[in-house]
């Protein structure tokens, strides 16, 4: 269990990651995988039940990343949580490597082959549904992006998520109001999000996505109420922790220059030290060094 | 031989055995219960019975995840939608991730009949066959359907079956095996083979039977598994036999037909060889049996198929 200072110290550390993975790859979601990278961060290292040694656990929770686009996020994240070794990341979308450009099942750690939008969450309420019928109290975090909500499928498979009453079930949202064309709102309108899916039986709770502490109290809240599925409707900002990628369309899947990439590196070093700095200040308020 | 059930029927049958012996066992729907001969079944065993509703799509992606925690599912639904509607959940939920759901695609073909063309799968083999990981069979009989659904009970990777709903004759015998992927060999012959699959098997034996009274010694195949093809059983039939006709109830393209005509001519055989199924157009408006007829996938309608192929005059 990380302290939220550990965890905000990792989240710097993959948002670093997956722009070195995206630029040596020349590929990638650069804006989706920051906007989710913090959500992806608490339910690996604090929330989920799983780990390497535990993988072929029946008993294990899962993660079904529906928002399959983001995979940098994902195997940022496996290769900390020690699925497979770090230098493995350098392969990303490399010819013949297995790390391709959407999570598939043959690297260590990944439960669905994901990608075509729509999917994750008719494929996780599945894994939820088997855990009611077997009586285990797994429970199954699939991640969307708002942009796929247009996707029919997630209605479908939200009408079985509430009639099976699979609170054992936690759809997470990353709301970050952006999809490639442009605002989710001009593109599909999505708004009143928040009561659509109260309507279609979720208990929806809202969190700053991109807050470790507040996604954490989130997700110890879990079922949010008992026999509704739980919905974490997670606001978020595209491209969160790098100024000039914050809320723009245009870093939809844009890899950083050298120029942009040395930048991005300067800000992610200078917010660790401020980090770090303030908890040093903190810590020495709370415990004084007397001489 | 005598008239047996329906495929459909059998189907619902054996996966209630298997279920009442394995807890395991899931049968998921999309409001087909009734279409599916599946509602004693759900009346057995409710809680080995999961409704989605009229949602294809929704129905694969469930069936996958199920299968992911370890359930052995049957998805039954009408194949018309079950692989349109779900294909893409087909393609990646349950093939490209491997989870071994078993598609059951029911009153397949043109079964609706006068339903029309929303009705009709004469799509699902060719769209299924380009897409990897998946074993397509399609039953003659009720002891093929019997022995397919017990064959794929424990399976580790997906499956499709298309089953229709018309009774069917019996075509096997009491001495007769199965093996997924090995052609069964219904009646051995040295003049011309019927390679056929599904309902159109008992339709292709009747014109060898009607081909037998001219003296034309036909070879029937039940080409029950349409992916991974019997290879070697179509190339033996070029060696063996002077023609080639293949019997399906699907589009002429993409399906059976097209993929004995790629063994044949890859294997260097040449030989003449007819493709008998649905042209290119929208039915006729008929019952399955008229449009059988209507299109040559008749015994009359495959007899002449025969005659021509072989140059002969009718008797």
């Amino acid at each position: 269990m990380l302290t939220d200072l550990e965890l905000q110290l990792k989240s710097i550390e993959y948002r670093a990651t997956i722009l070195r993975i995206i630029k040596q790859a020349r590929a990638g979601h650069t804006g989706g995988d920051l906007s989710s990278i913090d959500i992806l961060n608490v339910l690996y290292n604090n929330v989920m039940q799983v780990s390497p040694a535990t993988f072929a656990d029946p008993n294990r929770d899962r993660y079904v990343q529906s928002k399959g686009h983001c995979v940098e996020a994902l195997y940022t994240v496996l290769a900390d949580q020690g699925y497979f070794p770090q230098e493995e990341l350098d392969t990303l979308c490399q010819y013949q490597s297995h790390f391709v450009g959407h999570p598939t099942r043959s690297v260590p750690g990944i439960e669905q082959n994901t990608g075509a939008l729509g999917h994750g969450l008719a494929v996780a309420g599945g894994m939820a549904l088997a855990a009611k019928l077997d009586g285990r109290s797994y429970r199954v975090f699939t991640l969307l992006g708002d942009g796929e909500l247009a996707e029919g499928s997630n209605w479908e498979a939200s009408l079985a998520a509430s009639h099976y009453r699979l609170d054992n079930l936690v759809v997470i949202v990353d709301r970050n109001r952006l999809q490639i064309s442009g605002n989710t709102e001009t593109v599909a309108p999505l708004e009143p999000l928040h009561e659509k899916f109260a309507a279609f039986g979720y208990a929806v709770r809202e969190v700053d996505g991109n807050d470790p502490a507040a996604l954490m109290d989130i997700f110890n809240r879990v079922p949010f109420e008992a026999g509704k599925p739980n919905l974490v409707l997670a606001n978020t900002v595209k491209g969160k922790g790098v100024s000039f990628m914050e809320n723009s369309v245009k870093w939809h899947h844009r890899v950083p220059t050298d120029e942009e990439y040395a930048t991005a590196m300067r800000e992610l070093d200078e917010a660790r030290a401020k980090l770090t700095a303030q908890a040093s200040e903190a810590g020495q308020r709370r415990y004084p060094v007397h001489a | 031989m005598e008239l047996g059930r329906a495929n459909l029927e059998v189907f619902a049958d054996t996966v209630l055995e298997l279920a009442c012996a394995d807890r395991d066992v899931l049968v998921v729907t999309s409001d087909s219960r009734g279409s599916g001969k599946l509602t004693g079944y759900g009346e057995t065993l409710p809680d080995q019975l999961v409704e989605l509703g009229i949602a294809e799509q929704n129905v694969i992606g469930f069936s996958a995840g199920l299968a992911s925690a370890g359930k052995k599912v049957f998805a039954a639904s009408p194949a018309c939608f079950l692989t349109a509607r779900g294909l893409e959940q087909i393609k990646n939920d349950v093939a490209y991730s491997d989870q071994p759901v078993r598609i059951i695609g029911i009153s397949a073909g043109v079964s609706y009949g006068a339903l029309g063309a929303t009705h009709h799968s004469l799509h699902d083999f060719a769209v299924l066959r380009a897409i990897n990981n998946l074993t397509i069979i399609a039953p003659a009989d009720n002891f093929e359907t019997r022995e397919t659904i017990r064959a794929i009970h424990n399976t580790p990777h997906p499956v499709y079956v298309r089953l229709g709903k018309a009774p069917q004759r019996h075509v096997h015998g009491a001495d007769s095996s199965f093996t997924i992927g090995k052609a069964a060999v219904i009646q051995d012959g040295g003049d011309l083979t019927f390679i056929a699959c599904g309902e159109t098997v008992p339709v292709a034996l009747a014109a060898a039977e009607q081909l037998a009274l001219e003296g034309i010694d036909c070879r029937v195949l039940s080409m029950h598994t349409i992916k991974p093809l019997d290879e070697e059983a179509v190339l033996q039939a070029a060696r063996e036999t002077r023609a080639i006709i293949t019997v399906e109830e699907h589009s002429v393209f993409g399906g059976l037909g097209e993929a004995c005509a790629s063994v044949l001519m890859q294997g260097g055989a040449s030989l003449p060889f007819k493709i008998v199924g649905f042209p290119d157009e929208y039915m006729v408006t008929g019952s399955q049996k008229e449009l059988f007829n209507h299109y040559g996938i008749s015994p009359d309608g495959l007899a002449a198929s025969a005659r021509q192929l072989l140059a002969v005059e009718a008797r």
